[in-house]
Order: structure tokens, then C-alpha cells, then sequence
């Protein structure tokens, strides 16, 4: 598949940058902080969002969605990053229905994908336990009562954690941490006893939330796909996510460094621009070229995933782990050339490079994702 | 059937009867090449004739037209031709800097006269051509360039000296810069002529690199007579030739990053050995190489994908003010992975046991790879200026 945009995509994503531009900016991001409220988004923006059809834009139509596919909403996912606009976009559109869609029935993709494509209903992965991402190491467990399961453990680093009506916890019915067999994907709603959702403060003021599942029951009903077998429609979904928070890095890195190239063309030392020395022009040089092969790196992935590619591991963690490095050196970079005024709050530059370690973190980091890359390279 | 299928099937076959076996084995490194001319280095009695029957067909130059001694091939069927000569592994029949470089000048800026004269030579092999760009006190700063043209009526009379001209020692002809006029800015007065390196005056003498091979000389021109004829566009406009000639190098060069064979990676689990977790025991340079490896993939990815965006027409061609110097800063982060994946065997310099010290050879030719046709610095500063707009100092 040629490595471009078609015409569609290229709309989608002029008129992904304009509303983003207009209804969640980093200023808005400033105000949810500062209002301290528990939600983390807006609910209109997410309302309008969800009116231009962006909840169901990766959903197949047959379940309500546009069927435009993940190249569709990772060019929204990339205006996204350029303008740290806070939504369930990522929660409940690119995690949960997709893990939905791999995994679930028929009926079970009939009664949730279409209410996740309106907008209605909000959906999140629980699924890391430790202060590393690491799917196998899981220790929470879902034993089969009768016609229910009963689940126990904690799970962190829960998106849109408050915000969510519905959880898909991983939780072993077999194996033990470290297996690849045995994980299973339950839905929980969010009302359920035994289930306590907390609000967690992270670095980049979204809605991150900890849940804890003290014997939590849900019906046998609610298992997506078979007992014990989640690990395989889980780690596509993991790849997805990842390409997916790739092309959120590769808006944020750009507009982190094309702010930093206009400061530099503004700021006056010595007399002079400071972007007239060269010791800050061939670093800012470096990082073009490093931004321009991160964006190959995140369109060839994203076309992997419509393209039904059987086995994205390795692309996907080659777009991840090479989306870490640029948006950590480019977010880096945009505090130093900044200078004083980086180190300010009153100034937005500080919000890239928080909203940065936090992608970068989710679902596996550069760190992961480069050894993981290795191990499929044969090596 | 198509006519690109048969195409093809029409390909294949002339490929199968015409390309001796000796041509389906891939080149021992740049020196196995065939580069033609009037004393053509052959190595292999094949080169020759497998290079003659390409050029009987113009498929030496398949998308230059067939009146200049190309193929007169489409886009098309450029790429089935090089699919079908991969499918047999059929060796390139003819490497030329008159291919690569003097070629797409002369189709853009030479007149009629000089096409037919000259780029007939280039396609058959016929004539080898070398590049007189840099200068003792030229090389980054290439437009300050001295050696002088005096006008003598039908021709030029040329003083001065070249460095680093690729083969001139080898090559019959050579493109030069020469500068015809002192008074207005560096990048005026300079001309783009052609002339022919018998002639008398000229001299050169091979530079002996760190890797032990002679591919650059110093090239001296003492009253050498170059007919008017062989000026190239106007007199004093040749800097915006030489701007467009050196874009055809840069392309050619930044190709190096793009690396063949086993992956380094393979290659060290087979010298070093790997854990019981499949991993290189030595975490370290397992870092640097998956680093280098993930970098390769991307950068291949961007060449693809810029060409995917020239073809479609979108893009600026911005990204490509990169492949220079990515590409070839990758090919030196491969060469000294190579040695340290390797260890002993790789610093080998002579003898059997060490192939030749081809490792190590190849590790020091590397280093220039950065440095010629506009060092990574000089690639940097393009980009900040001319891509991202920053002022002069």
C-alpha cells in the first residue's frame, strides 16, 4: 500500500486539527486541572466528538461505526497530541472496542460497540498491576462460582478510570504470572459491589484512576471470548494501542518542536536570534529528521492494522519504541531551547513534555518496547 | 495479458538467454563493478558483454530516451526490468558517474547537440566520466571554487587544481567546475564545461585513504584547452548545475544506509552467542544494535513513503533533505557495529583469514561517506536554514 494519505483522510484529518484547535487546546487542558474536577475531559467536547462519528470511527458499520479504520483515528489520534485534548478517545475508542471487537461474541459486540460508536457508553482496560507494564505478570484472579465469576485484585494505571461505566479486567483463571494461558477478559460494570474506583493525580492531568476488585461477582455472561484464552486478541489489542499512542507522540513531538522553532526565531540574545547559532540549529535540524521518519514509522503501522496484517508485534513496537525516543528528546529539547520561560507553569511548553512521559509509559515504554523489537528480531 | 505482463514474460525471457552466469552472482564490493570507458577494468570477460547486449537494448539507461541511448522506458516498465533482473540476481550491467550523475544534468540543462554528442557514450559504456567539484581550499564552501576559465575565443584555457575527484585517473572525461568570471558574488561566475582528460596539461595523482584503497586523486590542469561546445547552459550560471548534480549524488550516497544481507543483530548472536532467553549476551551492544536496526527499518520506511508522496504528488520534498545525511550516518553507526559484533576477525586488514580485511576496509571507507558530496554539517545546515527557516548567523 503506497505510503499517503487518500483524499479522505486528508479531510478527516483538516477537520480533526480545526474543531481540536477550537475545543481542546492546551489551554482547556489548563482549566480541567486547575477546576480540579474528577471527570479529567470535558463532557460537550467528548459529546461533539462523538456527534462528528469519532467514538465509532475504527468500528466496522455493521456495529454502528464509520468503518474508516485505524488510519482514520490515528490521524485523529496525531491532532490529538497536537493539542493534548483530553477525551475517552483513547480509554474507550482505541483500547476497549477494540479489545471488544477481538474478542467478543456476536451479541456481545451487538450490544456494546454500537453504544461506544454513539457515544454513550464509556469503556477502559484494566489491566497493569506492577510500576511496569509487563501483560503476563498478572496476579488478579476470576474463579467460576456456579453461574458467575468472582474477582479479586488491583489493577492501576486505569484510563478515564472515573469516567468509565464499564471495565474489561484481566484476571487469571489459570496459569500463574507470567503465562501466556489462563488470562481472561471480564466486563464489570462500573456500579458493581466489591469494585472500588479511585481517582489517581498523574503528571499529565488526565483521568488515570487505581481500581481494586474485592470479590467482585459478575455473571459467567460477561467473560469476553473463551475462558483462559484472552492473551492472543489482548496483545493485538496492545499493539493497536500502542500504533495508536504512537501517532498521539508524533502530533505532540511536531507541535512541541514546531513552538520550539518559532521561539527560536523570536527570542533575541546577544543581539540576535537565537536560532541563528548553530549550536542549537543543528540539534533542532537533528530532530527534523528524527520527526520525519517517526511519521513513516507511525503511517506504515497504522496501515498494518486495516491491512489485516496477521502478526503487528513487530511494527507495532518498532512505532512505539521509536515514537519514545523522538517525543523524549523532542519534548526534552523544547525545555532547553526554551530556556527559562520552559520552566514556567504560566507557560504551555511544561504540559508536552508531562502528557509525553505518560503516553510513552502507557502500555509499555521506549525501554519495552526496543527489547521487545530485539527479541522479534531475532536477537 | 497486459501489455506490462508481457512485458514481463518478454523481459524474462531475453533475460534468461542474454545474461551470462557469471553476471547472476552479486559484485564483490565497488571494485567489482563494471564502469566501462575507452581501457575498461575488466575483471571477468562477461562484464563486458553482458554490459554490451543491456546497452544493445538501452537497458543500461532504461528511462532515458532511446534517441540519447536509453531504453525509452516508462516508470513501469523501469521497475519490472529491475524486478526481473533481481528475480536472477543479474548483476547491474554498467555503474557509471555518466549514469548517476553527468546524465540527468545534460537531459535537464545540455542542448540537443550535446545530448546526442555525449549521452550515447554514457549509456554504451564508452566513455567514463569523472567529477571536478572540490578544490584544495573548496570544499564545503565548494562555491569559493578558484581554478580559472580564460576565454580564448572557441574555447577556455583552465588553470588550476581539483581534490577528491573520484577515478580521475581512470576516467576519459570529466565535468568541471571552473569559475569564468571573478567580479560578482562566489556563486557567479562559475561555469559548468566538459572536456576530455587526454588532454595535454592535465595530470593526476591518487590519494592513498586510511582504508588503504586510491578511489580519490588530486587532478591538476595546467593550459588545458576546453572547447566552448561543451559549455553546459550559459556561461556563469553553472552553480545552479552543480546545485542539481550534487541533489543526483546525494541521492546515491544516502543509498548506502540502506543495508543488505543478515541483519547485524543475526550476526552477533552468531559471534557472541545469545542467553537462554534468545537475547545477545551482551546487553550493551544489544541496545545500540536494536537501536540501529529499529533506525534502518524507519529510515527505509521514509524512503518509501517520500516516493509514495512525489508519485501522488503531495509533500514538499522537505523529508528528503534528510536522506543524505541519515543515510549515511547510519552507515557508519553499521560499519563500527560490525566491529565490535565481530570483534578480532572484523580488524583483519590483509590475508585470506580476514577476506581481505574487507570488515575493516569498508569500517574506514565509511567515514568519508559522511564527508563527500556535503558533509552531515553541511546536510544540517540546509535543513535549518532552508527547511526550518532559521536566520543566518
Amino acid at each position: 500500500m503506497a505510503l499517503v494519505l487518500n483524499e479522505e483522510q486528508v479531510m478527516l484529518k483538516e477537520s480533526a486539527a480545526g474543531f481540536l484547535a477550537e475545543k481542546a487546546t492546551v489551554a482547556q487542558l489548563r482549566a480541567l486541572r486547575d477546576s480540579g474536577g474528577e471527570q479529567g475531559f470535558a463532557s460537550e467536547v467528548w459529546a461533539e466528538m462523538a456527534g462528528m462519528g469519532w467514538a465509532g470511527i475504527a468500528i466496522p458499520e455493521e456495529f454502528g461505526g464509520l468503518g474508516y479504520g485505524y488510519t482514520g483515528l490515528g490521524l485523529v489520534l496525531e491532532q490529538v497530541g497536537r493539542n493534548l485534548s483530553a477525551s475517552p478517545l483513547e480509554s474507550t475508542v482505541l483500547v476497549a472496542a477494540t479489545l471488544v471487537a477481538q474478542l467478543g461474541s456476536t451479541e456481545q459486540k451487538q450490544r456494546l460497540l454500537p453504544a461506544i460508536a454513539a457515544g454513550e457508553l464509556l469503556a477502559s482496560l484494566a489491566l497493569q498491576e506492577g510500576g511496569h507494564h509487563a501483560p503476563l505478570q498478572v496476579e488478579a484472579s476470576a474463579k467460576r462460582d456456579g453461574d458467575s465469576y468472582v474477582i479479586n485484585g488491583s489493577k492501576r494505571l486505569v484510563l478515564d478510570a472515573g469516567a468509565a461505566q464499564v471495565f474489561v479486567v484481566i484476571a487469571r483463571t489459570g496459569g500463574n504470572a507470567g503465562d501466556e494461558h489462563g488470562l481472561s477478559a471480564l466486563l464489570v460494570d462500573a456500579g458493581t459491589a466489591g469494585l472500588s474506583v479511585e481517582r489517581r493525580s498523574m503528571v499529565d492531568s488526565r483521568a488515570m484512576g487505581a481500581i481494586v476488585l474485592d470479590n467482585v461477582r459478575v455473571p459467567a455472561a460477561n467473560l469476553l471470548g473463551a475462558e483462559g484464552g484472552a492473551w492472543e486478541g489482548l496483545s493485538r489489542t496492545l499493539d493497536i494501542a500502542n500504533i495508536g499512542l504512537a501517532a498521539e507522540l508524533l502530533g505532540l513531538s511536531v507541535e512541541a518542536f514546531e513552538r520550539t522553532v518559532a521561539y527560536l526565531k523570536e527570542r533575541k540574545q546577544f543581539g540576535v536570534a537565537i536560532g541563528s547559532f548553530q549550536g542549537l540549529q543543528h540539534r533542532a535540524a537533528e530532530l527534523f529528521a528524527e520527526l520525519e521518519l517517526a511519521r513513516s514509522i507511525v503511517l506504515q503501522s497504522l496501515q498494518a492494522i486495516d491491512a489485516g496484517e496477521q502478526d503487528l508485534s513487530l511494527v507495532a513496537s518498532a512505532a512505539k519504541a521509536k515514537l519514545c525516543e523522538v517525543a523524549q528528546r523532542a519534548s526534552n529539547e523544547a525545555i532547553q531551547m526554551h530556556g527559562g520561560i520552559g520552566m514556567t507553569d504560566e507557560y504551555e511548553i511544561g504540559f508536552f513534555i508531562k502528557r509525553a512521559r505518560v503516553a510513552q509509559h502507557t502500555f509499555g515504554d521506549y525501554n519495552y518496547h526496543l527489547d521487545r523489537f530485539a527479541l522479534l528480531s531475532g536477537f | 495479458m497486459s501489455d506490462l505482463e508481457q512485458f514481463r514474460q518478454e523481459t524474462r525471457a531475453w533475460l534468461e538467454q542474454n545474461c551470462p552466469a557469471s553476471m547472476r552472482t552479486p559484485a564483490k564490493g565497488f571494485d567489482d563493478l563494471y564502469n566501462g570507458g575507452r581501457n575498461p577494468e575488466i575483471d571477468h570477460p562477461d562484464q563486458k558483454i553482458w554490459c554490451d547486449r543491456m546497452a544493445a537494448r538501452g537497458w543500461t539507461v532504461p528511462h532515458w530516451p532511446r534517441e540519447y541511448g536509453g531504453g525509452g522506458l516508462d516508470k513501469e516498465e523501469v521497475k519490472i526490468l529491475r524486478q526481473e533482473m533481481a528475480r536472477i540476481d543479474a548483476r547491474s550491467p554498467l555503474d557509471s558517474f555518466g549514469i548517476s550523475m553527468l546524465g540527468p544534468a545534460l537531459l535537464h540543462f545540455g542542448s540537443e547537440a550535446q545530448k546526442l554528442d555525449h549521452l550515447p557514450k554514457i549509456a554504451r559504456g564508452e566513455i567514463r566520466w569523472c567529477q571536478g567539484y572540490s578544490e584544495p581550499n573548496a570544499g564545503s564552501d565548494l562555491a569559493s571554487l578558484a581554478t580559472k576559465a580564460e576565454d580564448k575565443g572557441d574555447h577556455y584555457l583552465i588553470n588550476g587544481q581539483k581534490i577528491w575527484t573520484s577515478y580521475a585517473d581512470k576516467a576519459d572525461w570529466i565535468f568541471c567546475l571552473v569559475r569564468t568570471d571573478n567580479s560578482g558574488s562566489k556563486h557567479e561566475g562559475i561555469s559548468f564545461v566538459l572536456f576530455d582528460m587526454a588532454s595535454p596539461g592535465v595530470t593526476t595523482r591518487p590519494i592513498r585513504l586510511i582504508s588503504g584503497s586510491s578511489p580519490f586523486c588530486e587532478t591538476f590542469f595546467d593550459n588545458v584547452k576546453a572547447y566552448k561546445t561543451n559549455l553546459i547552459g550559459e556561461e556563469g550560471k553553472g552553480w545552479a548545475i552543480a546545485k542539481y548534480l550534487l541533489t543526483h549524488e546525494r541521492e546515491m550516497i544516502s543509498s548506502f544506509g540502506a543495508a543488505p544481507g543478515k541483519s547485524v543483530g543475526q550476526m552477533a548472536v552468531e559471534a557472541m552467542g545469545a542467553d537462554a532467553t534468545g537475547r545477545l549476551a551482551n546487553g550493551v551492544l544489544r541496545q545500540a544494535i536494536a537501536q540501529y536496526q529499529l533506525d534502518t527499518l524507519v529510515f527505509g520506511a521514509t524512503m518509501a513513503r517520500v516516493g509514495d508522496e512525489a508519485k501522488a504528488g503531495q509533500g514538499l520534498g522537505a523529508a528528503s533533505s534528510i536522506f543524505k545525511y541519515y543515510g549515511t550516518e547510519l552507515n557508519k553507526r553499521r560499519n563500527e557495529l560490525n566491529l565490535a559484533a565481530l570483534g578480532e576477525p572484523a580488524l583483519g586488514w590483509d590475508g585470506d583469514e580476514y577476506c581481505g580485511g574487507v570488515v575493516s576496509r569498508d569500517w574506514l571507507r565509511s567515514k568519508g561517506n559522511s564527508i563527500e558530496g556535503g558533509t552531515s554539517e553541511v546536510q544540517l545546515n540546509i535543513i535549518a536554514k532552508r527547511v526550518l527557516g532559521l536566520p543566518d548567523a
